[in-house]
């Protein structure tokens, strides 16, 4: 398993490399941005097919985020909907054998500082700062070293699951693919160089670690989200 | 020859470290036997259980993913290689 390759550099500010996962995210956002327009073009009253299925779409997000923060924060709806879609097509992206940009620390850790700075930012919004700083040395100042390292452990912890999922996805996959080469190379080699045991078998796992890790992980990741930020709301 | 030591030294350290692995295979398992139990005792409350069972069995898995973490760092991006 490698990192990400860099595909080429702009040549600005000193260099700024553009790695196979920025090319990926674009091709994630192009995906999204032309199914939306797609979905979202010519609406009528009395929906139709398509517009069925979006609508449904929608509403799911608003019910979920209305049944997790509460009806008073549905405006927070968007932005999970945005994040748990972007993140749902960019692992999916690894069905089609491009490295899932969700594999790469970078991205996972963006939305996870986001979800830090919506904590920070809502909570002292909502609360005010005084009783926002208070919480940290509730229920008493000598909890506070604690309280303050688990307000930076939260995102920390939830970009490593995002990423340790897919990138465990990743290398459990490669691992399995030379595994395979080397297997059909040692009992069919006398036979064809093709790696005949390569088909079909993989396709099993990718079921799990493609499928299933995909579309849990958004899910989870948007839930973690909603929880701790409406948790600092309260 | 140091460096011989320290790259098999960092392979098992990675195995070592996915020894991890263990505790949350544990508990994710105990969390969906009870959940299968709760299914089974009140089955129209399915899609609740199952929604916080996974948000649960996400949150026990971090210690894993810790680990795995630590694992692919010793493996990809060795730290200790170059300080030799």
């Amino acid at each position: 398993m490698n990192g990400p390759q860099i595909l080429f550099v702009i040549p600005i500010l000193g260099g700024i490399p553009v790695t196979e996962t920025v090319r990926n995210s674009w091709i994630a956002m192009a995906v999204i941005f032309l199914v939306a327009l797609w979905l979202a073009s010519g609406l009528k009253k009395v929906p139709g097919r398509k517009q069925a299925v979006a609508e449904l779409a929608v509403n799911t997000i608003y019910n979920l985020v209305g049944n997790t923060m509460g009806k008073d924060k549905l405006y927070f709806a968007p932005y999970m909907g945005t994040l748990f879609v972007f993140s749902l097509c960019s692992s999916l992206l690894s069905l089609f054998g491009f490295r899932p940009p969700t594999g790469d620390l970078n991205t996972t850790m963006c939305w996870a500082l986001i979800t830090f700075g919506m904590i920070q930012v809502f909570g002292v919004k909502s609360k005010g700062l005084y009783a926002k700083l208070h919480t940290l040395i509730e229920p008493m100042p000598l909890m506070f070293p604690l309280n303050f390292i688990g307000e930076f452990s939260n995102p920390v912890s939830m970009m490593f699951r995002h990423f340790g999922n897919i990138a465990a996805g990743i290398a459990i996959t490669s691992l399995l693919y030379s595994g395979l080469a080397a297997a059909s190379n040692i009992l069919l080699g006398w036979f064809t160089s093709i790696p005949i045991l390569q088909l079909g078998i993989p396709a099993i796992l990718s079921v799990y670690f493609d499928l299933f890790t995909s579309c849990l992980q958004p899910y989870i990741f948007i839930m973690l989200t909603m929880v701790y930020v409406s948790n600092s709301m309260e | 020859m140091e460096k011989a030591i320290v790259l098999a030294a960092s392979a098992i350290g990675a195995g070592i470290a996915m020894i991890a692995g263990f505790g949350p295979g544990v508990g994710e398992g105990y969390a969906v036997g009870k959940a299968c139990e709760a299914i089974g005792r009140q089955p129209e409350a399915q899609g609740d259980i199952t929604r916080t069972m996974l948000v649960g069995c996400a949150i026990a898995e971090s210690t894993g993913i810790y680990s795995l973490v630590i694992a692919l760092i010793l493996l990809f991006v060795n730290p200790f290689v170059g300080q030799l």
